[in-house]
């Protein structure tokens, strides 16, 4: 007689613990045919709430650690996320409908996108900060700082290479996120929060929701603690949402079309930074 | 208190050639509109200077056709060094013409002669030098290979600097190869128009700079206008979110600079006599109409006394009167209506219970007037100390850590600018790097220079301009 497999309840991420939605709600999260594969966590306006205020609260530890940790604790990710191969091949060949081979790929990518922007961490500043030579004898210099917490609605398709992509900007340069995953394509998203919570990502960095980004993104763009929103995965909500966080002139990144594949630039990170610049006399 | 009797000094008004009216500038040429037309005054005497047109739809349809022609037949096209020689000669054109842009902008303004003429005009001739460099080295923007222009640029711009708000703008503009539609503040619209001579003068090809005058109808006319690509807006922190909630869902880009509530934080170890120079010009440079403005003054409990003391002596000796004068400090408000505004927040400091005091000074009888004010006992509820006055009133507020401070400065939506003084080299870096705002100014206040980028956090707006950063706000692959 073969072996019962004990399966994974897939739950929620935030504040670097597994709540289950506090509405009680799950939905069914089905594979690219539409067979069942696991029941998701429907988050509610009180869970994007949660979130937020897990995230605010990680910002200031977050945003004060020195680059070079960041990228360490990024590049961590990235050799968790690899130790999981198998499993997020699995889960990626199922939701996304590829073969193993095509999903062992994907895998790949991902990881390799965490690398690259882990090693952004403590570059950043010197590709997109500068000294500026002013007409005085000031002393004169710009540099990026974190916007602060960014909601984010992840792409609805690409399920962990789309999702990577787009958490690993945002938190890379000090800021944290809450993270509103594809919809139908909830299991990746969630086991790779599974991966954040053993990379010394402290907790709330990086909040996960699995649900319906047009039922909780309203409470996010409105909410005056989330200062940035990307947009990419927001479909037919987001100029509403967009319209929605103007009330409190939050950064918007409107949703464009992407190639997951494509070697990112660096207006993932630039669009939730903000530039600094410091004056001070020069003089004996 | 008076050191000196001062003669009057006034600048001749000789230099400047007003007409009686002025139409718009679409298409390189000064044309009728067909809204109505309305004046504008000086609004220190409230003499009428000249009418006005208010460009109506059609008008702002009209001149962003002329833009976008400009544009895809000959702007965008045109060698990056071949824009630049425009901009060198706007640069040098303005530099020529600099007593009359000035006289004028004292004149519609309200502001003194003495920073039109050293502060304001100057910088508006650094800005297009600065930004034609520019022109035809976009390669290094930091953008990628050959990046190009947006399109045609809507310009809606305020009436506290009226010539460096439109150089801040149109520089950068028209060095990243776009074309723009310009909307100069309904009450100070002459600079703008007569900055439109100017770019005949250099023979700016016809179509790429476009001025429409008029007041809100017409900035929302041109901003929520199909033909346009970007839109760029410095103002009030309401009317901003009004665009952004236009531009929602459309593939304008969009850049905000906004309101402020800055903290001018001044520590025990600070030198004291050039803190007090920083905060004077921190809130009562150009009126206090700064969207940067040091507006909230934050002081060591232990210097409180001394702080106030010397402030109060330095202001007795501001000298508040004719903005012509060459010996004036503070000019007047801009308009009755923000006179009106000044006025009535002003009053719920008095009325929560802040304590006010003005140096003893005698305002004209003609024109809008408002004595350098600062309130003490100021408590961070209080909306003195919360709303942006725009106006030469200071909100004194005390602490006693730097954890304190940096709380106290960072209480507000805003995030546009903030002060440090302090002797402690230290100490400068990390309240620097802890006042979320996008200008930090450490021992000195209200620097300005096109090489340097000026913008805000949160609800200050977003976007930057001046700098390498200003160029990203007009080219494909910027993110604002």
């Amino acid at each position: 007689m073969s072996r019962v497999d004990v399966r994974k309840t897939y739950k929620l991420y935030v504040g670097g613990a597994f709540p289950r939605s506090e509405s009680g709600r799950t939905y069914e999260a089905l594979d690219a045919k539409g067979a069942f594969l696991a029941n998701a966590s429907q988050a509610s306006r009180k869970d994007g709430r949660d979130a937020v205020v897990a995230a605010r609260k990680a910002f200031g530890g977050w945003s004060a650690r020195t680059p070079y940790n960041r990228g360490q604790i990024l590049y961590r990710v990235a050799e968790m996320l690899e130790g999981r191969r198998e499993q997020f091949t699995s889960e990626v060949a199922a939701t996304e409908g590829l073969t193993r081979t095509q999903a062992g790929r994907v895998v790949d990518a991902a990881v390799d996108r965490w690398v690259w922007y882990a090693g952004w961490a403590d570059k950043l500043a010197q590709v997109v900060g500068n000294a500026n030579p002013v007409s005085g004898p000031y002393f004169n210099l710009s540099s990026p700082e974190p916007t602060g917490v960014v909601a984010v609605a992840a792409p609805q398709d690409s399920s962990l290479l789309g999702l990577v992509s787009v958490i690993a900007p945002v938190v890379v340069t000090g800021n944290t996120a809450v993270v509103v995953t594809s919809f139908g394509r909830p299991l990746p998203a969630i086991t790779l929060s599974e991966v954040l919570a053993t990379s010394d990502l402290p907790g709330g960095v990086v909040n996960v929701l699995t649900g319906d980004v047009a039922e909780v993104g309203p409470w996010l763009a409105t909410h005056r603690d989330v200062d940035a929103l990307d947009l990419t995965g927001a479909g037919d909500a987001a100029t509403d949402l967009e319209r929605d966080a103007a009330e409190g002139l939050k950064r918007v990144r409107r949703p464009r079309s992407e190639d997951w594949t494509a070697q990112p630039g660096l207006d993932r990170m630039t669009t939730f930074t903000e530039t600094k610049t410091v004056w001070h006399p020069i003089g004996v | 208190m008076s050191f000196f009797e001062y003669a009057p000094a006034p600048e001749s008004r000789g230099v400047v050639d007003l007409r009686s009216s002025y139409g718009l500038f679409v298409d390189g040429e000064f044309t009728e509109g067909d809204g109505p037309m309305f004046k504008t005054i000086s609004p220190a005497t409230e003499e009428v200077l000249a009418e006005v047109t208010a460009a109506s739809a059609a008008d702002v349809d009209r001149a962003v056709a002329a833009a976008r022609r400009a544009h895809s037949r000959v702007w965008s096209r045109m060698a990056g060094s071949e824009r630049a020689k425009y901009l060198y000669r706007i640069a040098r054109i303005i530099a020529e013409r600099s007593r009359e842009l000035a006289v004028l902008e004292t004149l519609d303004n309200g502001k003194p002669i003495r920073e039109s003429r050293d502060v304001d005009v100057p910088l508006v001739s650094q800005w297009f030098f600065y930004y034609a460099g520019w022109a035809d080295k976009l390669d290094h923007a930091g953008l990628g290979p050959d990046p190009r222009s947006l399109g045609v640029a809507a310009q809606v711009i305020p009436w506290n600097f009226p010539l460096m708000m439109l150089a801040w703008k149109v520089a950068p503009a028209l060095a990243a190869g776009n074309t723009v539609v310009l909307k100069p503040a309904e009450t100070t619209p002459l600079t703008a128009l007569l900055f439109a001579e100017i770019c005949q003068q250099a023979d700016l090809p016809p179509g790429v700079v476009n001025i429409v005058t008029g007041a809100g109808e017409t900035g929302r006319a041109l901003v929520e206008h199909d033909g346009v690509d970007k839109v760029a807006f410095t103002g009030s922190t309401p009317v901003g979110r009004q665009i952004a909630r236009a531009v929602a869902g459309t593939d304008k880009r969009l850049t905000l600079e906004l309101g402020g509530k800055a903290a001018n934080i001044v520590f025990d170890d600070a030198p004291l006599d050039q803190a007090i120079e920083g905060i004077v010009s921190g809130i009562f440079f150009n009126q206090g109409h700064v969207c940067c403005a040091g507006s909230r003054l934050l002081v060591q409990e232990n210097v409180y006394d001394e702080v106030i003391g010397k402030l109060k002596d330095r202001m007795a000796t501001l000298r508040v009167g004719d903005p012509l004068d060459k010996n004036t400090d503070v000019g007047a408000i801009n308009s009755a209506e923000q006179l009106a505004r000044i006025t009535e927040l002003a009053a719920t400091g008095d009325a929560e219970g802040a304590e006010r005091w003005s140096p003893p000074c005698e305002l004209p009888s003609d024109g809008f007037w408002y004595a350098p004010t600062i309130f003490t006992g100021v408590s961070q509820a209080h909306r003195i100390a919360r709303e942006e006055i725009f106006g030469p009133v200071l909100s004194v507020l005390t602490f006693r850590t730097p954890d304190e401070a940096v709380a106290k400065a960072n209480n507000t939506p805003y995030g546009l600018s903030a002060g440090v003084w302090t002797d402690k080299g230290s100490r400068i870096l990390a309240m620097a790097s802890r006042l979320r705002a996008g200008v930090v100014w450490a021992n000195t206040f209200n620097k300005f220079d096109p090489a340097s980028p000026f913008g805000g956090y949160s609800e200050s707006g977003y976007g930057r301009e001046g700098g390498k950063h200003g160029l990203a706000a007009y080219l494909q692959g910027g993110t604002r």
